[in-house]
């Protein structure tokens, strides 16, 4: 698989001066409005602390886990199933839309989904996909992945919204309206809720003392989906388990604010049997989640409860849009799961990061985004993952810094060339500093040099 | 007490001032500071790109050069944080472990170990914005990000307030990422630009003369977006300030 390149895709984005700003702007905004939400709450960091805790001794605990919950969602009546892979998950769910003849589905807002590329699987069999979240709407019309996990078409203006709705649900061309456009979509699904055979949802926390699981939503589209069908089918990873009802108490505190800085979302959703006369299907995914689970730097990653905090707050992500990052997961959390799918094709991601640290800090689960981004640059070197240029300039600094003679003789030179590293790498350095930057301009003496001078060879 | 200074690779060759005046305010404190004179870089380039085989010798010259010492100080943070928790592409001997928990950055040493709160000597009349890297507040905590839920403190802007005369300014994003990012700069240019060319225009924006930080490496990032946008704004070093300096 070819290597992804970020920074050609981030430079693309931000050529788009317009949309990069409003990109920045908006999310920045989602990050303010969580900080005073958050800050509202005293026991924020505790709770932080709580839930982290909460998950760790779930994964820690984690085959118990999943077994009890099947144990109680099989005596409420749900169908369980479980699938190894996003194949095993995606053939699932045909075979319980095909044994019933289902040709429609509608669906709510599920990044796991995504993950496993499910919509074009059921479409190549000829089964219609509606994805219903407003967001996700606008991405599937125009063809385009979800670029963020929580807002998926946050990197859209409403011009662009108005084109693509125009372009395929015949909307008023030029009508930029905000209400005018919700409103279009919302006509144009409602159909599909009312004629579907089928509903699909994801899930944001499985509680294994009740075999039932939680949707937390603002648009109430999943509701629709779980309820107007016949069947309903939930796709949960198996990494959402909790233990008891009463730690739900955490976890949704915690989610929204960190989303979206709202105290809670419009729809928290509970479903545990199915209504009467109708079917619940619960498919519980594993898709590279055990084998994360036994990476010793990386199963940390598991924790996360998908809120898009660290997204919000991460300057890179802000300036470069979700879609650079050329996966389901984009963002900090992107970087660090990403490679655990494909490590070549993700290993230029954990380098699309300054390692400023804020992902880590607005984390609810205290996920140590910033140090497993660093950790997995470790990997890569050691897989031989690096680009040619990084590597052979990594050598020659390394040879140059280990050795003060030939470091001096370099910062004699300085000004002209450093003449122990690679032309190229001097070439490739200097020009990418200097495309946007002045260079700076080195002084008639070095610190080293002026110590000599007036302190003496102490 | 016997302080080794660190002088980053990047002071040393771009930025000798900041070293002049790190060394001396140490020296004002009466403190016995030596710059050992084959000391090169703290290997967080290479660390940080992932090499871990080629850090080990800079590593191992870094830790030759300041075992004696009772601490040693950079005016890094990033630097400082790079030796204390990432140092590990060598054998962890004691000594590497004292090199480890003996290093401090400037503001920290102050602040925390010398406890220096008075500058008689230093003033100055300019509004300055103050600019922590990354590894400074969310690594070493030399204050609390504005994104944690905890009772805000600040160590630059304690001994910053000390200066007479000095004006602060208040930027939408104190805490935002510059976009320097080491090797980032480079290999991610364009984001690293773009984030640079925001940081100088807020700070701007809220009307700073100066911006002050106790990390050189931003500084030089900024400094070159400023400089190309063409923006009267100036860059210091916090030691510089400290130490006395007027402009």
């Amino acid at each position: 698989m070819r290597r992804l390149d970020h920074a050609e895709a981030a430079s693309r984005f931000i050529a788009n001066e317009k949309h990069e700003a409003f990109h920045d702007a908006r999310l920045w905004d989602l990050r303010k409005k969580r900080d005073r939400v958050t800050h509202a709450i005293p026991e924020w960091e505790e709770l932080r602390q709580l839930a982290s805790d909460i998950k760790e001794h779930t994964l820690t605990h984690l085959a118990d886990y999943l077994e009890e919950f099947e144990r109680k969602a099989l005596e409420n009546g749900v169908e369980v199933h479980w699938a190894r892979d996003a194949e095993e998950h995606n053939q699932i769910v045909y075979d319980i839309l095909s044994a019933r003849n289902t040709k429609t589905l509608v669906k709510s807002k599920s990044m796991l989904t995504e993950e496993c590329d499910m919509r074009p699987f059921l479409e190549r069999r000829g089964v219609e996909v509606i994805e219903t979240d407003l967001g996700e709407r606008i991405q599937q019309l125009d063809d385009e992945p979800p670029s963020h996990i929580v807002v998926p078409a946050v990197h859209k203006l409403r011009g662009d919204v108005s084109a693509v709705f125009a372009r395929t649900l015949g909307s008023e061309a030029g009508n930029e309206d905000v209400n005018y456009l919700a409103e279009t979509q919302r006509q144009t699904t409602r159909p599909y809720f009312l004629s579907a055979d089928a509903g699909m949802t994801g899930a944001n926390f499985a509680v294994a003392e009740t075999g039932g699981f939680v949707v937390c939503t603002n648009e109430g589209n999943a509701d629709l989906c779980a309820s107007l069908p016949k069947l309903h089918i939930a796709s949960i990873g198996i990494e959402k388990l909790i233990p008891k009802v009463e730690h739900l108490g955490v976890f949704i505190r915690l989610l929204s604010r960190s989303a979206l800085g709202s105290p809670i979302t419009q729809y928290t959703s509970h479903f545990r049997a199915p209504r009467d006369g109708a079917e619940l299907h619960v498919v519980l995914v594993d898709h590279g989640r055990s084998g994360r689970l036994g990476m010793q730097d990386f199963w940390y990653s598991l924790k996360c409860i998908r809120c898009g905090a660290c997204m919000n707050t991460c300057p890179v992500y802000r300036r470069s849009g979700g879609l650079s990052y050329g996966a389901t997961y984009s963002g900090p959390i992107g970087v660090i799961i990403d490679p655990t799918f494909d490590i070549r094709k993700y290993s230029n991601l954990p380098f699309a990061s300054t390692l400023n640290g804020s992902c880590t800090s607005v984390c609810p689960v205290k996920i140590n985004i910033h140090e497993q981004i660093y950790k997995w640059r470790r990997i890569i070197a050691e897989r031989n993952q690096l680009p040619f240029v990084k590597k052979a300039t990594m050598k020659a600094a390394g040879k140059l810094f280990g050795n003060p003679t030939l470091y001096r003789a370099a910062l004699s030179a300085a000004g002209s060339a450093l003449e122990d590293l690679p032309r190229f790498a001097i070439y490739n350095w200097f020009n990418a500093w200097g495309r946007q930057r002045e260079v700076p301009q080195p002084p008639p003496q070095t610190f080293r040099q002026w110590y000599i001078e007036n302190r003496g060879q102490r | 007490m016997r302080v080794g200074l660190f002088i980053p690779c990047y002071v040393d060759a771009f930025f000798p001032e900041v070293g002049i005046a790190t060394l001396q305010i140490l020296e004002r404190a009466g403190i016995d500071v030596v710059y050992p004179l084959d000391q090169t870089c703290c290997g967080q380039p290479m660390a940080n790109s992932g090499c871990q085989a080629e850090s080990a010798p800079v590593e191992k010259l870094f830790v030759k050069n300041f075992k004696e010492f009772d601490y040693i100080v950079a005016p890094s943070g990033s630097c400082t944080h790079h030796v204390r928790a990432h140092f590990d592409a060598i054998e962890q001997t004691s000594e590497v472990k004292k090199v480890r928990a003996s290093i401090f950055e400037l503001v920290e040493f102050l602040h925390d170990v010398i406890k220096l709160n008075d500058f008689p000597w230093a003033e100055f009349p300019h509004k300055v914005g103050l600019h922590n890297s990354c590894a400074s507040l969310r690594d070493l905590r030399i204050a609390v990000a504005s994104e944690i839920n905890e009772p805000p403190f600040s160590k630059p802007l304690n001994l910053l307030k000390k200066i007479k005369g000095i004006e602060f300014a208040a930027p939408d994003r104190p805490d935002e990422c510059c976009g320097f990012g080491g090797t980032f700069s480079v290999f991610e240019e364009p984001v690293s630009a773009k984030m640079g060319y925001d940081k100088v225009n807020d700070h701007t924006r809220a009307g700073a003369e100066y911006i002050v930080s106790a990390d050189m490496s931003c500084l030089m990032h900024q400094k070159g977006c400023a400089e190309r946008l063409g923006l009267p704004i100036k860059f210091i070093h916090i030691a510089q300030i400290l130490n006395g300096a007027r402009e």
